[in-house]
């Protein structure tokens, strides 16, 4: 089995359009959470969101492509031209890479916005018409296959879904073809555009979502926030990496995966934990190798007494050592993305020696007592890092990584 | 007993399959066993019922509902804000 080396990164959210904005913000401490935007309503219940604003799709894919493009595939494919430009690979010049490389974007909500749009024309106004390329805006598949068109990737290529865990199972599966011989690199993650009305109107409905703001494993959380946006990975074996004197971020190192086989909605601590283990043995790392955990973090009451459980069960009498923030507070809960934009701030976390806080932390919850960062975040090497990612619908996956060395 | 509360009581023993006479403003909703789920359908149906918005959040659903009497006074308090 081959090393792998992750050797580009790509991410649009509510804290920045590129890795250096992203990078920033969590550095900073400036979450992205505020109310809703250039929305004609915004549901009552819904006081902020994790929206991409301001985000000049036109400046960053061009105009002729916008009429095909759903925001999903948008911020799907801007993340995956940062991420290849990134590693330096060009799969055009070199199309028998091209052909050996995998792509797998994986989404939550797909074109969820196309087809509100549609809707609206023929059920409220009235028209008789929907916009000519709802199908191939809404598709699931869309911002995979234009990603594979705009960069000349012509290698196994797919998108996979499953709500919350949507691009750890993407980046672990692009891993595992790495690794194993199946693809000589990939592009991988998950993108989802999920702040417009009717989508907004759903989780409402669902009754999970903050009164306030996201305080995830905080004593007084009310919930999730709806976020939005994308994270693209590159990943090669690293000696290939090292042999064209790429910059390697991080070597990918684990993956693990399992279901539930519980609830449509309610998390189980034995799958997270079954996930946890899966990613451990996968790595070849025992519970104190772990230096740090991006957590789901999500802020529900559920989620966030169940991770801490889940930590506890895998970690033992470390689970209240090991560092653990939530991503989260700063870009809400981008669903299909999520596990993009974490594992890209889990990579600076690695690089950098410095992990973000969680934001919006008023006093830990007695429930999850977890070493949760706060305030200013902390300083501090960061060997390996774990990046969790639970589903609605019991599917679980969890991503190791450790430090470029 | 009020008709809103009727109304109310036939909508949880519609969701839940709960013994009618098991109902009544005090009856603790921990005690009935409605999970957060049935909940969730239980607020949905009064609030097409009575074309009305009630704040319920799941994360914070045990220090706000208590009893069934909490929530058949949270009905009332919108009604009537929206005749008001």
């Amino acid at each position: 089995m081959r090393r792998v080396a992750i050797t580009g990164m790509g991410v649009v959210a509510a804290i920045g359009h590129d890795v250096e904005a992203f990078t920033n913000a969590l550095r900073a401490g400036q979450g992205g959470l505020a109310p809703a935007e250039g929305l004609d309503q915004v549901p009552k219940g819904i006081a902020v969101v994790g929206q991409v604003r301001g985000f000049d799709a036109e400046a960053r894919l061009g105009r002729d492509r916008l009429p095909m493009l759903d925001p999903f595939s948008q911020f799907g494919l801007a993340a995956a031209d940062e991420a290849i430009a990134m590693a330096g690979l060009d799969f055009r010049a070199d199309p028998a890479l091209g052909t050996r490389t995998a792509c797998i974007i994986g989404t939550g909500g797909a074109g969820i916005a196309t087809l509100q749009d549609g809707f609206v024309r023929l059920f409220r106004d009235g028209k008789s018409r929907v916009n000519p390329f709802t199908v191939p805006r809404y598709m699931g598949n869309a911002a995979c296959s234009h990603v594979t068109m705009a960069h000349g990737i012509t290698g196994p290529s797919f998108a996979v879904t499953s709500a919350c865990a949507t691009a750890n199972h993407a980046i672990g599966l692009g891993f595992h073809m790495v690794r194993g011989g199946g693809a000589d690199c990939a592009v991988v993650g998950g993108t989802d555009a999920l702040v417009n009305f009717g989508n907004l109107k759903a989780w409402e409905a669902l009754r999970v979502v903050a009164r306030d703001t996201c305080r995830p494993f905080a004593k007084d959380r009310t919930g999730m926030v709806v976020g939005e946006g994308a994270g693209v990975f590159v990943l090669e074996p690293w000696e290939a990496a090292r042999a064209r004197g790429a910059t390697i971020l991080a070597e990918m190192i684990g993956f693990g995966m399992g279901a539930d086989a519980g609830d449509i909605v309610m998390p189980s601590v034995e799958g997270a934990a079954r996930a946890l283990r899966a990613c451990l043995d996968d790595a070849g790392l025992d519970a104190d190798g772990v230096d740090h955990i991006n957590a789901h973090g999500t802020a529900t009451t559920a989620n966030d007494v169940t991770e801490a459980r889940a930590i506890q069960a895998v970690f033992g009498d470390r689970a209240g050592t090991i560092p653990v923030t939530s991503t989260k507070s700063f870009t809400g809960h981008a669903l299909g993305a999520a596990g993009g934009l974490e594992l890209v701030a889990a990579i600076q976390t690695v690089r950098e020696g410095y992990i973000a806080p969680t934001l919006n932390v008023t006093e830990v919850d007695p429930e999850c007592p977890l070493d949760v960062v706060t305030g200013a975040g902390r300083e501090g090497p960061v060997g390996t890092a774990l990046s969790n990612s639970f589903a609605f619908g019991g599917l679980n996956a969890v991503l190791a990584i450790r430090r470029a060395e | 007993m009020s008709t809103l509360e009727n109304k109310l009581f036939d909508i949880v023993v519609q969701k839940t399959g709960l013994e009618r006479d098991r109902l009544s403003r005090d009856a603790s909703i921990k005690d009935l066993e409605i999970s957060s789920l049935d909940f969730v359908e239980i607020v949905f149906a009064v609030e097409e019922e009575f074309d009305i918005e009630v704040p319920y959040n799941a994360n914070t659903m045990d220090s706000d509902f208590n009893t069934l009497g909490d929530i058949v006074d949270a009905v009332q308090a919108e009604v009537a804000k929206q005749q008001g």
